[in-house]
C-alpha cells in the first residue's frame, strides 16, 4: 500500500468516526447526564428512533432542518420525561421501564413515520474542515455535521457544570447519595426527572443527526442498537462527558473499519468487523474494572431501587 | 408439471364449463382473493415496493381482492400469516415474496392446504421435490444489470465502479458479474469494487460503504440491497452517479440517476392469476427476462450520453430477440480460475446459473 | 389484586390505543374486536398465540432466574442464537440417531451453549465486577456477529445457496406439532420449565439459597452461602433456558440455523420477565399475552390496513401502563373509595 492509499484508508476510518460517531456522541452525553443523577435509561433506543422520526418529519413539513432539530429535541425530551416520571413511582423498576419505553418509542416512531419513508427532507448543513487537503477522501472525511460542534460545546459545558455549578452538584448528589440531597431539602425524584428529560433532549439531537445528516433518510432500520450501546459507552467513558466524546469517536471509527477494509479488497469476516466496537468495550471493561468497585466514578445510587 | 385430476378438479371443470356455456358473457364470478406477504415495508423504494406496485395494479382489476401483510419476519410468523390469509380471509393464491419464506415455511403450509396455490419469489421449485401447488417465479434482472454496467462503463471517468450488496448469494453474485461484464464490454480496464454489508437492510452500513467507495475514487454506484434509497442519496451527496435497482429511485436524485434495473412483477403475477382464474394447473417454474417483460429498465437520466444510450439500446434489442448471451466461455473469475470453459454458453434459463458462486475478473472482492 | 391491576392497565391501554387509531380513521370497536379475535377468537388464533408464546417463556426465564440471584441479565438474545447454532452444529458434526434421542441431545447441546454464554456474564461480574446488564448486552451483540459469521462461513450448507444456513436437521430429529396442531412441543417444554423452576425456587434448599443471595446479600454473606457458585448457577440455568429456546426454534420451526433465528425473542423475553415480576409461574400467562398481541397484529394489518407498527405501539402503551400500575399495588382501596365518597369510617 502506498502512502496515498494509507491516507485514504485512515481518512475513511476518521470520516466514519465523525459520521457514525455523531449520534453516539449525543446519546452518550444524554445518558451520562441521566446516569449521573442516579437513573439508568435503557429506553434511549426508543428515544433515539422517535426523535429521529420527529426530526425528519419536522424538517420535511417545515422545509427547514433546524425546525426538525427542534422537533427532535422536544420529542426526545418528552419521551425521556415519561421515563423519568414512571421510574419515580414506587416499585417501578428502571430497567423494565426502559425496555417498555423502547418498545413505545419504536412503536410510535414506526406508526407515525409510515408516511415519511418515501420523501426526502431538508438536511442539516455540513461544515467542511478539510478544504486544506488535496485528497478527496480527506476532504469528505472532514465534512462534519453542523450539530457536532454543538455536541462538543454540550460536552464541555456538562463537564464544567458538574464540577462548578449548583445544578451540577445537585445532579451529582442525587446520583451519589440521595439521602444527602434529601437532607438538604431537595426533591431527589424531581432532580432525576429533570436530568432524565434533559438527557433525552440531548439524545434527541442524536436522532436528528441520523435522519437529517447521516444516513439522512428515515427508515425503520435507521438505528442499529445505538441507544442501547450508549449505556455501555457511558460506562466505558466512566461517566465523564469529555471521555464520552472520545468513546463516541472510537465506536464510530470501529464501525467504519469493516466497510473501509472491504473497499480496499479485504473482504473476509465482515460480520466479525461489525462487532469490533462491542468486543473492544468488553475488553476495556475487563481490563479496567475490579470487583467491589463496579467502576471508578460510578454514581453510587445507580441501580439501587428508587 | 403433470396434471393430477381429483374428483374435486373434475367437478370444478364441469362447473366452469357449465357456467361458461350458460352465459356467453362471464358475469361477475366470485372474486379471486390473493394474499401478498412482504418482509419489509411496502414503500421502501426497493424490493418490497416493486412487489407492492404489482399488487396495487392487481387490486384495481375487477373481480380481484388483495390482502397484504408487511414486515413479516422469516420465522413461524409467516406460516401463521399464510394460514390466516387462507383460513380467515379466504385467499386461494398466495405470494410470499421474501426468499427466506420458501423453505420450510411455505412448503409446510402448502402441504397442509393442497388446494391453495403458492407462488414464491426467488425460490427454486424442483420437480419431484416440491409440492405441485407451489411455484417459484423470478426475473433475469441480471440482463438489466448488464445494461446498467454498459451505461456506467460509458459514464465513469475514474473507471472505478462500486457495488454495494447485502450477502454473497448466487442471485447477488450474478448481478455483480453481469454489471461488471457490461462495463468491461465498454472498457476492459474497468474495475468493480464490492462491499457486502451483511444483511438486506442496514442503512448506516450502506451509507458507510458508499462513502468508503467514494473515498477510493469510485464514481458510479449500483447495489443489491432491499432499499437502495440510502445508497442513492449518499452517492448523490458525494457528487457521484448511480444506477438504480428494484424500482426507480430517479425521484431521489434526478441528476445523479443514470438508469436502473427494475422489476415488472405484474407480468409474473398475471401468469399465476390467469392460470388460477381459468382453472388451469399452477405454473410451477416461472422465469423471464427483458424479452418476457418480467424486468425493465428505468428511463435514462439527464447525465447519460448519446453513445452510451445507443450501445445499451442496441444490446437490449438483441436480448429481446434472444440473440445475446451474457454468460459464455471463456470466462475467468477474479482469482484466475476459468469458470466457464471456452465454447460453452449458458442460456439465461440454465439452472447452473442459479448456483453461481464466483465473482468474475474485474471485481475486487470475495464471494465467500 | 395481582391480576386486577394489570387487567385494568391493559384495559386502559386498549382505550388509549382505540383513541389513537380513531385519528387514523379506523373504528376503535373494530380494532378491539379484531384484537380479541386475532388472539383468542378461534382455535386458529389460539394456535397462533400459543405458538408465539413458546420461545418467550424460555427467554423470560433467562432473565427471571438470574434476577432471583439479584442480577439483571438482558443478553438472552445472544444465548438463544448460540443455542440454535449449537444445536445445528452438533447435529452436523456428531452422528446422532434421527429420533427423539437425537432431538433431546441437540437440545442439550443448545442449552449448554446458551448456559456457557450467560455464565460468562455472571463470571465477569463475580471476578471483575463488571455490571452484568452491560456485559450481557455486549455479549449478545458479539454472539449475533459470531453466529452470522459461522453460519455464512464454516458451518454453511453448500446447498443453501440464496439463504445461508447450516445443514438441515434430519427429519426424525425435528419437533412436531402437538397432536397434529400448529403448536409445537416447545410450548409444553416452556410451560414445564416454568413450573419446574417455580417449584425449585420455592421448595428446594438450593432454590431458597438463591433467593436469599438475591434478596438479601448481607444475610447470605453472614450465613456463609456460596454466593459466587449460586450466581453462576442462576446464570447458567437462565442461559440454558434461552439456549434451549434457540435449539427448539431450529428443531421445530426452521430445521436449520440461519439469520432468521435473530428475531428479537430475547428482548421480548426481558419484558415478559419484568411484567411477571420475575416469577416463573407468572411468566406463562404473560408470555401468552405477548403471543396474543403478536397474533392479533397480523389480523389488524390484513383487515383494517393498519401499519404493522400498530401492535408494537399497543404493546408499548400496554407495558408502560402495566409497569406504572405496579405503583398502585398495595393501596388500601377500601379506605380510598371511602374517602372519595365521604363515607365515615366506623369508629
Amino acid at each position: 500500500m502506498n502512502a496515498d492509499a494509507i491516507v485514504t484508508f485512515v481518512a475513511a476510518i476518521a470520516g466514519g468516526a465523525l459520521r457514525v460517531g455523531a449520534p453516539f456522541l449525543f446519546v452518550s452525553l444524554g445518558e451520562c447526564l441521566t446516569e449521573k443523577s442516579g437513573r439508568i435509561n435503557l429506553g434511549l433506543e426508543g428515544v433515539l428512533v422517535f426523535s429521529a422520526m420527529a426530526g425528519f418529519g419536522g424538517s420535511y413539513w417545515s422545509g427547514s432542518p433546524w425546525v426538525g432539530v427542534l422537533a427532535a429535541a422536544c420529542a426526545g425530551a418528552s419521551l425521556a420525561f415519561l421515563h423519568g416520571v414512571l421510574c419515580s413511582l414506587p416499585r417501578v423498576n428502571d430497567v423494565a421501564t426502559g425496555i417498555a419505553l423502547m418498545l413505545l418509542g419504536l412503536g410510535l416512531a414506526f406508526y407515525l413515520g409510515k408516511p415519511l419513508i418515501q420523501p426526502q427532507a431538508a438536511q442539516i448543513p455540513s461544515i467542511s474542515l478539510g478544504d486544506w487537503s488535496d485528497s478527496a477522501a480527506v476532504r469528505s472525511a472532514l465534512q462534519i455535521n453542523a450539530l457536532v460542534p454543538v455536541g462538543l460545546v454540550i460536552a464541555v459545558f456538562l463537564w464544567w457544570a458538574f464540577a462548578n455549578t449548583r445544578w451540577g452538584l445537585l445532579v451529582r448528589m442525587a446520583g451519589d447519595s440521595s439521602s444527602a440531597a434529601r437532607a438538604l431539602g431537595y426533591s431527589v425524584p424531581g432532580i432525576r426527572i429533570a436530568a432524565t428529560a434533559a438527557g433525552g433532549m440531548i439524545a434527541g439531537l442524536g436522532g436528528a443527526c441520523l435522519t437529517l445528516f447521516y444516513p439522512g433518510s428515515w427508515s425503520e432500520g435507521v438505528s442499529s442498537g445505538q441507544g442501547l450501546i450508549a449505556v455501555a459507552l457511558v460506562i466505558f467513558a466512566r461517566w465523564s462527558p469529555l471521555r464520552c466524546v472520545l468513546a463516541a469517536l472510537m465506536f464510530g471509527g470501529a464501525g467504519a473499519v469493516g466497510p473501509a477494509l472491504q473497499s480496499i479488497g479485504i473482504g473476509w469476516g465482515y460480520h466479525l468487523f461489525n462487532i469490533v466496537p462491542y468486543v473492544l468495550t468488553l475488553v476495556i471493561l475487563v481490563a479496567t474494572c475490579r470487583p467491589g468497585k463496579t467502576a471508578t466514578g460510578a454514581p453510587g445510587e445507580l441501580g439501587a431501587p428508587s | 408439471m403433470s396434471i393430477r385430476y381429483t374428483r374435486r378438479d373434475s367437478l370444478k371443470s364441469l362447473a366452469a364449463l357449465g357456467a361458461a356455456a350458460a352465459s356467453p358473457l362471464a358475469f361477475a364470478q366470485k372474486p379471486l382473493t390473493i394474499g401478498v406477504i412482504y418482509v419489509g415495508p411496502r414503500d421502501d423504494y426497493g424490493y418490497n415496493q416493486a412487489q407492492a406496485e404489482a399488487a396495487a395494479l392487481v387490486k384495481k382489476m375487477p373481480g380481484m381482492k388483495v390482502v397484504e401483510e408487511e414486515n413479516v419476519p422469516e420465522t413461524a410468523a409467516v406460516q401463521k400469516t399464510m394460514t390466516g390469509m387462507i383460513a380467515q380471509d379466504g385467499a386461494t393464491l398466495l405470494f410470499p415474496t421474501s426468499f427466506g419464506y420458501f423453505d420450510p415455511h411455505m412448503l409446510v403450509v402448502a402441504q397442509k392446504y393442497p388446494d391453495i396455490r403458492f407462488a414464491h419469489c426467488g425460490g427454486m421449485w424442483t420437480e419431484g421435490k416440491h409440492p405441485k401447488n407451489t411455484a417459484s417465479y423470478f426475473g433475469y434482472i441480471d440482463e438489466c444489470q448488464y445494461l446498467n454496467g454498459v451505461i456506467a462503463g460509458h459514464m465513469s471517468k475514474s473507471k472505478k465502479l462500486g457495488f454495494i450488496a447485502a450477502k454473497p448469494i448466487p442471485q447477488v453474485l450474478r448481478n455483480i458479474n453481469a454489471f461488471t461484464m457490461g462495463a468491461r464490454s465498454v472498457d476492459p480496464k474497468i474495475v468493480t469494487t464490492v462491499i457486502f454489508t451483511g444483511d438486506w437492510s442496514m442503512p448506516v452500513k450502506e451509507a458507510e460503504a458508499t462513502n468508503s467507495l467514494a473515498d477510493q475514487g469510485v464514481d458510479v454506484f449500483t447495489m443489491h440491497v432491499d432499499s437502495p434509497k440510502v445508497i442513492v442519496e449518499t452517492a448523490a451527496k458525494r457528487g457521484k452517479m448511480v444506477c438504480g435497482y428494484h424500482a426507480s429511485q430517479a425521484k431521489l436524485a434526478p441528476q445523479a440517476y443514470l438508469t436502473g434495473a427494475e422489476w415488472n412483477w405484474l407480468t409474473a403475477y398475471m401468469t399465476f392469476i390467469d392460470a388460477a382464474k381459468a382453472g388451469k394447473p399452477h405454473p410451477n417454474f416461472v422465469r423471464g427476462g427483458l424479452k418476457e417483460g418480467f424486468v425493465k429498465m428505468s428511463p435514462y437520466g439527464p447525465a447519460v450520453g448519446d453513445a452510451a444510450k445507443k450501445m445499451a439500446d442496441g444490446i437490449k434489442a438483441q436480448m429481446v430477440a434472444d440473440k445475446f448471451d451474457l454468460f459464455k466461455g471463456p470466462l475467468k473469475d477474479n482469482k484466475g480460475a476459468t469458470v466457464i470453459a471456452a465454447g460453452k454458453t449458458f442460456k439465461q434459463t440454465d439452472i447452473e446459473l442459479e448456483k453461481m458462486n464466483y465473482l468474475v475478473e474485474g471485481v475486487v472482492g470475495s464471494a465467500s | 389484586m395481582i391480576v386486577l391491576l394489570p387487567a385494568f392497565a391493559i384495559a386502559a391501554a386498549l382505550l388509549v390505543f382505540g383513541v389513537i387509531v380513531a385519528f387514523a380513521g379506523v373504528s376503535p370497536v373494530d380494532v378491539w374486536t379484531l384484537l380479541f379475535k386475532g388472539a383468542f377468537g378461534d382455535w386458529y388464533s389460539w394456535q397462533n398465540t400459543l405458538q408465539r408464546s413458546a420461545p418467550l417463556m424460555l427467554t423470560a426465564l433467562c432473565v427471571a432466574l438470574p434476577a432471583q440471584a439479584g442480577l439483571v441479565i438482558i443478553g438472552g438474545e445472544g444465548a438463544l442464537v448460540l443455542g440454535g447454532l449449537g444445536c445445528a452444529a452438533f447435529a452436523q458434526l456428531v452422528p446422532l440417531p434421527a429420533n427423539i434421542v437425537g432431538t433431546v441431545m441437540v437440545c442439550i447441546a443448545g442449552a449448554m451453549a446458551g448456559a456457557a454464554w450467560i455464565a460468562l456474564a455472571g463470571a465477569l461480574r463475580q471476578w471483575r465486577g463488571i455490571n452484568e446488564t452491560i456485559s450481557s448486552l455486549l455479549l449478545a451483540y458479539i454472539a449475533i456477529g459470531l453466529f452470522k459469521h459461522l453460519v455464512e462461513g464454516v458451518l454453511r450448507d453448500p446447498a443453501s445457496l440464496n439463504k445461508p444456513s447450516t445443514h438441515a436437521l434430519p427429519d426424525g430429529m425435528l419437533i412436531s406439532g402437538i397432536g397434529g396442531s400448529d403448536v409445537h412441543w416447545g410450548f409444553v417444554i416452556g410451560v414445564v420449565a416454568c413450573i419446574l423452576f417455580a417449584l425449585w425456587l420455592r421448595w428446594t434448599p438450593s432454590g431458597f439459597s438463591l433467593r436469599v443471595v438475591g434478596g438479601n446479600p448481607r444475610t447470605a454473606q453472614l450465613v456463609g452461602l456460596p454466593a459466587t457458585k449460586l450466581v453462576l448457577l442462576a446464570c447458567a440455568l437462565g442461559g440454558a433456558c434461552a439456549g434451549t429456546a434457540g435449539a427448539i426454534e431450529v428443531a421445530a420451526v426452521h430445521t436449520n440455523a440461519n439469520a432468521s433465528l435473530v428475531a428479537g425473542y430475547g428482548y421480548a423475553g426481558i419484558l415478559v420477565a419484568f411484567i411477571a415480576r420475575q416469577q416463573p409461574i407468572a411468566i406463562v400467562p404473560v408470555a401468552i399475552l405477548f403471543g396474543g398481541f403478536g397474533a392479533a397484529g397480523s389480523l389488524l394489518q390484513r383487515r383494517l390496513g393498519l401499519p404493522d407498527a400498530s401492535v408494537l405501539l399497543l404493546q408499548g402503551i400496554a407495558f408502560v401502563f402495566i409497569l406504572a400500575s405496579e405503583a398502585l399495588r398495595g393501596t388500601d382501596w377500601l379506605a380510598f373509595w371511602r374517602k372519595v365518597f365521604g363515607i365515615e369510617v366506623a369508629a
